[in-house]
């Protein structure tokens, strides 16, 4: 039952995430990304976790892709990529091995199951008891305060920075 | 599995909904027509039916049988598919709202909402921002500035005022104690959230007018800069579908002001549905006043009034609530 919905959702975040780069229109490639964060936001859901799914969607496909497509537009991105971007065959060989690196690496990592973590104490039946929104909430003020408070610290001097830079 | 009967109930619940929506967005445009026409001092449509009540059917009908252009210079997927993404959202986010106590129908209860989602609140906000995309995908692939131009205020608009219309219900949520709008109405038993926030209705009202792009907030369309704005090149149905959209915008708008604020199907003696429909009417004909009453923002006031008035009243709201709730 599971892999009806699964299966469906993976396929589609993948399929539109290659698109993201083999696309040539900058607009479509955005786009497809949206799609990505779309798939994604399902398969959470399939995961029981409605509050990240929904948060996925208003922030990165409501909000953030919004401003990508905005800057898109207002910059009028070429159809064509730059130069420095076009294929040539030296580049090309190097990607090739530089992915066909990469894909060992995570052959071997997913094959040795080192990535697998431990299990957590909150199984899908707790969190709904306590409720998803509650637990993400109480677990950011407490167990995570610090790592959360950093975040936010991270954030606003990015948003100060971007700021006196927008303003000289 | 769930039984057969759970299904039957569903697609009911769906088509009615949906039907009675559609059929209130056609007549909202009448409405829209007559009120701002009383206003003005005129009549309003007269010429089909009696009061003219059968124009939106007379103007549904005319508008499928116009030609529809498409620019030779547009970029077609998207210039067609742009109309569809502004209609899907603004009509899905009604599925959370309930707008009715639960009822007794042939031995079963029924919930008078579609589904009760325990993330509800945030869906519609979800759903909502992606209204946006219809409206920038539609004026950037007409390719043609005043389009354009359209496109890319509204961006800016719904991303400055969505902060706003966010953290404008954070207090409503510190109250219900919950994300799903059935509780969040069950929460309102006693008293309306209205009392113990009017600031942060106020600045959901004034971020959800903007939000549907309406006047004083219809910088994306002002006629006067930028002739029609992003639907400039659009013509007969997929012209339609945008005024489909904002017009199911408003009523979305309207329920969630009425379930978040006034209680939402709550009231004493009439039955509950009606209770729902006269305060979203109410919402409505206050948006319609708007229109006819007020001139449009300028860009730069609309910008200045959403960053530096809206948001910290609407932080401010936030800490003062949440000073009670920790003191209560």
């Amino acid at each position: 039952m599971e892999w009806l919905v699964f299966a469906p959702l993976a396929a589609v975040a993948l399929a539109t995430a290659v698109l993201v780069i083999v696309l040539r229109n900058p607009i479509y490639c955005a786009l497809s990304l949206v799609g990505t964060f779309f798939a994604l936001s399902g398969l959470y859901l399939l995961l029981q976790a409605q509050f990240i799914a929904v948060v996925q969607v208003i922030i990165y496909a409501g909000a953030i892709m919004v401003l990508f497509l905005f800057v898109i537009m207002l910059l009028d991105v070429g159809h064509e990529p730059p130069a420095w971007l076009q294929r040539d065959r030296p580049k090309l060989v190097l990607g090739i091995v530089l992915i066909s690196l990469l894909l060992l690496e995570l052959v071997v990592a997913i094959g040795s199951r080192v990535s697998q973590g431990i299990r957590g104490p909150y199984t899908s039946e707790l969190v709904n008891a306590i409720g998803n929104t509650q637990l993400v909430g109480r677990l950011l003020f407490t167990d995570f305060l610090i790592p959360f408070e950093i975040t936010s610290i991270i954030l606003l001097i990015a948003i100060v920075g971007a700021m006196v830079l927008a303003k000289r | 599995m769930p039984e057969p009967a759970f299904f039957v109930i569903m697609v009911a619940k769906i088509v009615v909904v949906f039907g009675l929506m559609l059929l209130s967005v056609a007549y909202l445009t009448w409405l829209e027509r007559k009120v701002i026409g009383d206003i003005q001092v005129r009549l309003g449509p007269m010429r089909v039916g009696p009061h003219g009540l059968l124009q939106p059917i007379a103007d549904g009908i005319k508008l499928m049988f116009k030609e529809d252009i498409v620019p030779q210079a547009a970029d077609r997927t998207i210039y067609l598919l742009a109309p569809t993404l502004a209609l899907i959202p603004a009509f899905i986010s009604f599925a959370v709202i309930p707008f009715g106590d639960r009822i007794r129908l042939f031995g079963r209860t029924i919930d008078l909402v579609i589904t009760d989602v325990n993330v509800g609140l945030l869906y519609v906000f979800g759903v909502a921002s992606l209204g946006i995309y219809g409206i920038v995908l539609g004026g950037w692939a007409s390719n043609n500035k005043y389009a354009l131009l359209g496109g890319l205020r509204s961006a800016a608009q719904m991303i400055s005022y969505e902060l706003s219309l966010g953290l404008s219900v954070v207090g409503v949520l510190m109250l219900s104690q919950s994300l799903s709008l059935v509780q969040i109405v069950n929460a309102q038993s006693t008293a309306w959230f209205i009392l113990f926030q009017p600031i942060g209705f106020l600045i959901f009202l004034i971020c959800a007018i903007a939000e549907t792009n309406r006047a004083p907030f219809d910088l994306p369309e002002a006629e006067t800069e930028l002739v029609a704005g992003f639907h400039v090149e659009y013509s007969s149905m997929k012209f339609a579908m945008y005024f489909m959209a904002e017009y199911a915008n408003m009523i979305t708008v309207a329920a969630m002001a009425t379930t978040l604020f006034l209680g939402g199907w709550r009231g004493p003696f009439l039955p509950p549905v009606v209770w729902f429909l006269v305060k979203l009417y109410l919402f409505i004909f206050l948006f319609i006043w708007l229109r006819a009453t007020l001139p449009r923002f300028r860009y730069d006031q609309l910008m200045r009034f959403g960053w530096k008035v809206l948001l910290p009243l609407a932080l401010a709201n936030i800490m003062i609530t949440a000073a009670f709730v920790a003191l209560r």
